[in-house]
Formats: structure tokens, sequence, C-alpha cells
């Protein structure tokens, strides 16, 4: 076998020629999240092709998302932009009348140069209705990236934090006239509540899970009694967090390095830099980091732990000792595979589409420190990977699991190499204690099926 | 701009990659951002393929934008020409590539310095045709390039075969129920006595397109796909073709009776004697398919006069409109295609069959004609299928786009005698489903949203008298329990506790006022 074996973390860099999913489906699972949303993809037929097949059955379900397909009039300028899109969203803004429309800029629009951010404003204006204005290309960006560049053009419409201390002292001067009145006890409540979220430094986090999810690790937090005062993205545009210089903010998915960015650039929020809570040991060092920072003592991480490792017991007797083989298509490799290795697997290569040192500093120090732990030489990560290489690689590893995109899954099923299909992570609830058993079901699933198939003799199916 | 949901025909190069990927050793290199070669998640997935799809993408990256692709295509042609040694690469533009205006035949000339293998440049432009439109010229196109090529070595032959045979255009990866057909067509051909020159581009050889010539005729079952190339074998070598698709009886026996002529009056001296189909023809109608037999059956009698409305793709849906018409007496209230370019056809074709034609490939269109009609049946794509979910109209999916469901694993051709017998299952099985509807709406309507009681047994306050019961009974099964309730609910609505044949259809009378 060719594995490095090193004490250090070894980057390489490959060609780029692999697959992934378009940065634009993020508008699937977004739509979703954002419920009073309207996402408008200004793009070609292959764009609108790719949303079609890529999110199968949702497309039947009257989505809050559409394509504005560009013809060829509006390729060689034959069209104004500007009236075109206007026409669309005022259409948009009669049948669904959303809280704010995204336009998601495609390669298309960028090697037009069509000026989404410059139009934007002026058609806000126009027609009453926020848009906000997304580049998430495949020039630039893979699949969960798109993801990030909303968030990140999200980050901007956050309403400003002294914007609200004036409005705290609009509600004195109101709560000196309400002396007079009998509202006097709603009014003193509803600010007691307010003074509270204004006067502790607050904690936004930044990511878009599903809402049982975001609950859940706002419980997790609140049991080390850290209140959380708002999420990027809110499951409403109209609920967006309050930013500012005292606001801290942390990650929940190892994608979001631009809005990360954003948030400190421009907003001027602090970042906690933690590994992201996915597994019982992710979430644990997740809550663990911010408590740090808030100077609060943590109290039963360690019980909750051990707990939840102890209920994984049967999945993990499944995995210890196999081998895994991350392709790399949505930037989550990293701490899966981290994961995965305190379950006592061994990593052979973790592929990843774009690799942020910076953002992931923590997970990475995080991966390496559990590497040692588990006496599992460090696994190679490569960025841009070569898919045509790394079925060259896979072939002589042949590892017990590849974690791959579909357009390989059946393929090398056929060749005997068990798969799991990465988008499915994506989807999936991974974050946090709770989840970590779907993670673990996720990944055993082929080994499970394999159980079940065993000695029927047909594991190669190509001639 | 268009506001867009929902798109019947894929983008163009869509097309050339069904085409290029059918074929055997031959590759694409897609000129393309990252992100655009789910092509391989969907023949991966849809057609559930073993083997790696012969498709890559040279990336068009911010660098590409900045300074142009430059060797990047070239490299990454000749790489693919050292790796996997195919006899034919593609090189595939996107609508991306197309606005970039590289010189791509450029580097398709540079890269053939270097490689062993042939590299072409699908000639598709994105903005104006469509993924069945570019499949139909890549199709040709590869086709012209070797025939080309065969005549500049000199190296080809147009004796025609000892024997009767045919090529089949127009096979390939993808397409509805294609796998299927094309066995049905073989099996067909050889009961006529025809051998298979080739099929294209499933599963061909680029390297044998030379002997396409030798065939003595060419069968096009599907308009979409082969036809330009049909069209240029018989400019360049005089060979006739048949474009008539071999779907329903009567166009069976047209296609069949199209095959005799050509052969007789084109090959007599070959031939020695005429060759005389009609007793093939009568056998198979009338005794192994059984669509003409099910069409006298007083099942059928049921169908006569119910309204359907067809949707689809032109081959599909000119074909399954008339078998509805004239094979099985129902009444096509609209008959329709996303094929713009070939409506002419396609209107000659049902014009006489159904009672309007509606070109268009906006699906909100089609919802509204369908909401308008009212049909009993929808046959259509996936697409009309969710329209009907919508509107409570069963479906028959007969066309492409389609979903994984319709990627069977079950031997389901269209095509062909067999496929008589799989049309008509999927007509009446669509029926039926209404004819049940209907029942329910003679005994009492739809309206399940309201619960009465929780559970489906027989613990209630209500009565049912012995009169009654029996009754009850008589109610065809399926239906009996949607009675029962319908008739409880409206005995309770009026305080009625002793349930009697009486309120039973006093209970219908008030549902259907």
């Amino acid at each position: 076998m060719s594995i490095k074996i090193s004490e250090t973390l070894t980057f390489e860099c490959e060609t780029g020629n692999y697959h992934t999913f378009c940065p634009i489906s993020c508008v699937a699972w977004l739509y979703q999240k954002i419920e009073d949303s309207f996402f408008l993809v200004v793009g070609t037929k292959t764009c609108g092709y790719f949303l079609q097949n890529a999110l199968g059955v949702m497309i039947f379900a009257e989505p809050r998302y559409a394509m504005a397909e560009l013809e060829e009039g509006d390729i060689s300028a034959q069209l104004n932009d500007y009236q075109e899109l206007k026409r669309l969203c005022l259409q948009i803004k009669k049948d669904r009348n959303p809280s704010v429309i995204i336009w998601i800029g495609t390669c298309t629009t960028e090697i037009i140069k069509m000026d989404l951010e410059g139009m934007a404003p002026k058609l806000e204006n126009e027609i009453e209705i926020p848009i906000v204005v997304a580049r998430a290309n495949g020039l630039d960006y893979a699949f969960t990236q798109g993801e990030d560049t909303v968030l990140a053009a999200m980050a901007h419409r956050c309403p400003e934090q002294n914007f609200l201390n004036n409005k705290k002292q609009e509600i004195k001067d109101k709560r000196i006239k309400d002396l007079f009145s009998f509202r006097f006890n709603e009014t003193e409540e509803k600010n007691t509540k307010f003074n509270n979220s204004i006067n502790k430094t607050s904690l936004v986090l930044f990511g878009s899970l599903p809402s049982t999810v975001a609950s859940q690790l706002s419980l997790e937090l609140k049991r080390q009694s850290i209140h959380i005062s708002g999420w990027l993205p809110a499951q409403r545009y109209t609920d967006l967090p309050v930013l500012g210089n005292a606001v801290y903010v942390c990650g929940v998915n190892p994608f979001l390095s631009r809005t990360a960015t954003t948030l400190m650039r421009r907003r001027k929020c602090k970042l906690i830099g933690a590994p992201f809570p996915i597994g019982p040991d992710g979430t644990r060092a997740w809550i663990e980091e911010i408590c740090s920072v808030f100077g609060i003592k943590t109290q039963g991480l360690e019980e909750r732990e051990k707990q939840v490792w102890d209920n994984l017991t049967d999945y993990i007797n499944l995995v210890r000792g196999k081998s895994v083989f991350f392709m790399g298509d949505n930037l989550l490799e990293i701490s899966l595979a981290r994961f995965l290795i305190r379950c006592g697997m061994i990593v052979y290569e973790i592929g990843i589409p774009y690799m942020d040192k910076r953002y992931q500093a923590a997970e990475l120090t995080f991966l390496q420190t559990t590497c040692k732990k588990m006496c599992i030489p460090m696994p190679r990560i490569v960025e841009k990977p070569d898919n045509y290489n790394q079925i060259q690689r896979m072939r002589e590893l042949q590892p017990d699991l590849a974690i791959t995109g579909m357009a390989h899954a059946n393929p090398l099923e056929a060749r005997g190499i068990n798969t799991k299909w990465s988008v499915e992570f994506t989807f999936a609830q991974i974050h946090g204690f709770t989840n970590a058993k779907d993670v673990l079901e996720l990944v055993t699933r082929p080994l499970r099926r394999n159980n079940n198939l065993e000695n029927l003799g047909w594991t190669n199916l190509v001639k | 701009m268009k506001l867009a949901y929902w798109m019947y025909a894929g983008p163009a190069h869509i097309g050339t990659l069904r085409v290029a990927s059918s074929f055997k050793n031959v590759h694409a290199i897609m000129h393309a951002p990252l992100g655009d070669d789910y092509f391989n998640v969907m023949r991966s997935m849809l057609e559930r393929e073993r083997d790696f799809t012969p498709v890559t993408a040279s990336i068009v990256d911010r660098h590409v934008l900045a300074r142009g692709s430059q060797e990047k295509v070239v490299d990454n042609i000749s790489r693919k020409d050292k790796q996997e040694r195919p006899n034919l690469i593609v090189l595939t533009p996107t609508c991306t590539s197309s606005i970039l205006q590289e010189d791509l035949q450029n580097f398709v000339e540079r890269a053939s310095a270097v490689s062993d293998s042939d590299i072409i440049l699908a000639d598709v432009n994105h903005y104006r045709v469509n993924e069945l439109q570019a499949a139909d010229r890549t199709l040709e196109q590869v086709v012209r390039y070797y025939l080309d090529k065969a005549r500049r070595q000199e190296n080809f032959s147009v004796s025609l075969t000892e024997k009767p045979s045919a090529n089949i255009i127009g096979i390939f990866t993808l397409g509805f129920h294609n796998q299927h057909d094309c066995r049905e067509l073989k099996r067909l051909l050889k009961d006529l006595s025809i051998e298979i020159n080739q099929v294209i581009p499933e599963g061909g050889f680029v390297e044998n397109l030379h002997m396409l010539p030798k065939a003595w005729f060419n069968l096009v079952p599907y308009r979409e796909t082969g036809l330009m190339t049909a069209k240029y074998l018989e400019k360049e070598f005089g060979m006739s073709y048949i474009s008539t698709t071999p779907m329903g009886i009567v166009d069976i026996a047209n296609c069949i009776r199209q095959i005799q002529e050509r052969i007789n009056t084109q090959y007599p001296i070959l031939l020695k004697k005429k060759i005389n189909y009609e007793p093939y023809i009568d056998e198979q109608t009338k005794f192994i398919s059984q669509a003409a037999w099910f069409s006298r059956s007083i099942d059928c009698q049921n169908l006569t006069g119910k309204k359907a409305v067809v949707f689809g793709d032109a081959t599909h849906a000119a074909s399954i409109t008339k078998i509805l018409a004239c094979e099985m007496g129902i009444r096509v209230s609209c008959a329709g295609t996303y094929c713009k370019h070939d409506q002419e056809w396609f209107k000659e074709q049902v014009q006489n069959f159904c009672d309007e034609i509606l070109i268009t490939d906006d699906h909100t269109k089609v919802g509204d004609m369908i909401a308008r009609v009212e049909p009993s049946a929808i046959f259509g794509t996936q697409m009309e299928r969710h329209i009907g979910k919508r509107l409570d109209i069963p479906c028959g999916v007969i066309s492409s786009p389609v979903h994984i469901q319709n990627f069977t694993l079950g031997y389901r051709p269209f095509l062909g005698y067999e496929g008589t017998n799989q049309v008509a299952d999927l007509v009446y099985n669509s029926f039926t489903l209404g004819m049940e509807d209907h029942l329910l709406e003679i005994f009492g309507g739809h309206d399940t949203k309201e619960v009465i009681t929780k559970s489906l047994s027989t613990d209630t306050d209500l009565t049912w008298s012995s009169e009654s019961l029996l009754e009850l009974n008589k109610i065809p099964g399926f239906v009996r329990g949607k009675i029962k309730r319908n008739t409880e609910k409206f005995a309770r609505q009026n305080g009625i506790t002793q349930i009697t044949a009486e309120t039973m259809y006093a209970a219908k009378e008030a549902l259907n006022a």
C-alpha cells in the first residue's frame, strides 16, 4: 500500500477534475429553510435542467424558486436586463408575495457580466421587496459553498446593533410615559426581556439547519446557560439576527468561510473558531470552545458525550477497523473523517473541493489529535481532487467504503466497492449529540446491506 | 428572459452526450464549469449504469475566464486519449462555453495532432436547439465523419449484404423504453427474415460505421433522433429509410408493408422472389398480439367515447393519439407535443384523431388545458402525471421526460406487437382507476377530509336495519366503506339513529345535490 504515514497532516492539490453539484443547488434547502423567501436563479437551460433533475420530486410541490431563463436576446444584450428582471420580479411579487427575493447569479451572468449587484438596489426601491444577490456559480464554487455565498450576502441585511440601542432608548422614554398608564406591567415585562438580550454579549450562530436540529443545538447550549440571540439564516427573512461589534458568531458548518469573513470584516463580529458540532466529539468540542469564550465552566458535558458514545456501540462495532475513502464534493469531509476516525475507522484519503485552513483551523487540529489518540496514520487531504486518479488509487487500496457522488456510486458498486452517496450527508440531520446516530446510520448502511447479501457470490458485477 | 420552473427537453449538450456515451469506446469532454457534469449522475442513476459514464469535463473556472482555456482543453483531450484509448473523443460545448466563444475547433485540430483517437467538435448551437435536436445532429455528424473518413481511405464497400438487412437508427441512452423497444424491433425484423446490419448509436462501435451502407434500408423508430442521419444516408448512398413508428397495430402493419414494398421494388434482382408479409401481419394482429382482440372485448367497449388528453414528444404523442382514437374508440380531446420544431408533422398526423392540438413547451399551459378539458385519463410525461395527481385524474406515462420508475427492469417495449400489449395494459389500467372513481362518485362523493369517527370499526351509536345491511352488501366492495361512512355522516347530521335503506338513498341524494 502506498499511503504515507506521517505525523503532520499533508495537503495536496490535484487537477480539479472532480464531480460535484453546482452551487445553485443550495436553493433546494434554503428555500425550505427561509419560509418567506423566493429564489430566482438567473441562468440558462443547463442550470434549470440541473435543478429539475437533482431535486427530483421537490419540483412538483410548487417550490418557491424559479429560473429566470436567459435567452439568446439576453446574451447578446438585445433585451434590457433591468426591464426583464423587473418584469419577472413583479410577477413573482404578484403570485407569491415573498418577504425577500434572492437572485442567484450563475456562470452565464458572470461571463456576460450582468450587473446584478448594481441592479438589485434600484429594483428593490421600485418594487418594494428586498433583493439579495448571491453569486453561486460553478466558476468559483462547489456545491455547499452556494449556501455560503447566500448567507454572506444576507449578513449585510442583518439589523445593526446601534440601531437597536437607539430603539432601547426610545422604549425607555416611552416607559416614562407609560408610568401613568395602566399598561405598565406589560411594557415592563417586554423591556426586561429586551435588556437581557442586549446587555449580555450575544451569540449568533450561522449556517442553515433544519429547525429541529437548530433547537437541539440551542438546547445543548442552554444547558450550559448560554443563550443564543439569533441564527443566520432564521426561519423567516424578517427575523434576521442583530449583528454588531459586541456579537460573537460561531459557524455550524465547515463550508461557511465567506460568511465568517463577512461577519468579521464587514459586521465587526467576533468569530469563535471551533470544530464543528458533527459527531459527539465534535459537538462537545464545539460547546466547550463557545463556553470558554464566554468564560463559562461546562457542566456534565463529558458524561453527556460518553452516554452518546455508549448508545452508538452497536454501530461502532460494525465500523471499527474498516477503511474509508472520501472522494470529496461537499466540504463536510474533514469533520466527517474526524468523527469516523474517532469511531475507529481508518481514513485513507480526504478529498475536498476547497480547504480554508483558517476557518477550519480548529477542526484540522482536532483531526490531528484524534488521529494521535486513536493511533491511526494521518490521512492525506487532497484539495481539488482528480476523480480519475482517485479511482486508480481506490483500485489499489480497496477501501471498505467510498463516500462519493452519485456519478461514481453505481459503477464502484458494480466493481465490488461499497459506496455511500455523499449528498445524503448534506440533507440528513447530522449535527449535535442527538444526530450522531444518523451519521453512523448512513455510514453503516452499505456495510449492513452487505451483511445481508453476503455469500451470494455476486459482488463483482462487471465483465 | 423567461420565468421557468420545469422544462420538457433539456439543454443541447445533454443530447450530444447521450449520443456520444451510447456508442462504445467513445469519450465526451465537456467544456464546462464545475457542476455541469450532472449528466453522469442522470445516466448512472436512471439507467443504473454499471460502467463509469465516459464523460469528463474540462473545467472552465476563473482562470479560464481571465486567460482563455489555452492548453487546458488540449491537455485534457490528450490525457483522456492516453488513459482510456477511446476511438473517438467528442468535444462538447455547453451554454457557458458558447458565450466564451473560444475557438474550440482549433483545440480539436491541435489535439488531433498529438492523439491516436479521432476528435470532433460537436456542432450544436446552445441557444437554438434543444436536447433532442442536438442528439439528432450529433448522430448525423458522427456518421458523416466516419463515412467521409472511410471514403478518403477508400476502405469501404457499398456492396449490399446478401440477405435483406436493416440498420436501426436512433436507439440511445436515457431514451424512453429504448432498450426494450430495440429488443422488440430486432425480434420483429428477425420474424421478417431481415438481418440487423447495425444498431446505432446504442452499443455501436464508430469503427463499424463505414459498413452502414451495406444494409438494404434504414429503420428510424423515433422521429426525434435518427432522421437526419437517415436523410444523409439516403442522399449520399441512395439508402431508403422508413420512419413510420411501429407503435400500435395499424402503424406496425403500415411499417411492415412499407418494408415489403421497398424491398420488393428496390431489390428485385437480389431477391429472386417477391416477399409477402401479409400472412405474418394477419397472424400477429389476430392471435399473437392481444391488443386487437382486446379492442373488440367488452372491457374496451366501456371505454368508448371516454375523454383522454395526450401530451409528449412528437413520436409518442402522435402514436398514442392514433391508438386511442382508431384502435380503442377513445375520444382524444386534446393531443399535444413539446417538440415545437416538428409541429407541422405532428399536426398532420393527429388532426383527424383529436378535437384540438396543443403545441407548447410550457407545462402550465398543459396543466390549464387538462383542467379545462377534464379528461377521464391523461397520457403524458412525468409532469402530466403530477398534474393528474393534483387534479385527481389518472395518468399513464408515455413519453420522456421520465423518472427512474420508467426505466423498468422488466420487459416493457412500446414498439412492435409486444408493445401493443403493453400499451393496451397501460391504457386500460389508467381508465379502470377512472371507473372506480366514477363509482365512488355515484355513491357519494370524494369528501374524505372530514373525519366522522376515528376508528373504522362498527361500534357506533348507529344501528343498521337488516334490509339496509343487505343493501350495503350489494355495493361493490371497494366503495362500500365509503358509502357506509357517508350514510352514517348523513344520519348523524339529520339525527337519525336507525339506518334504513331509505336513509341510504336519502344520503346519496343529499350528497349528489
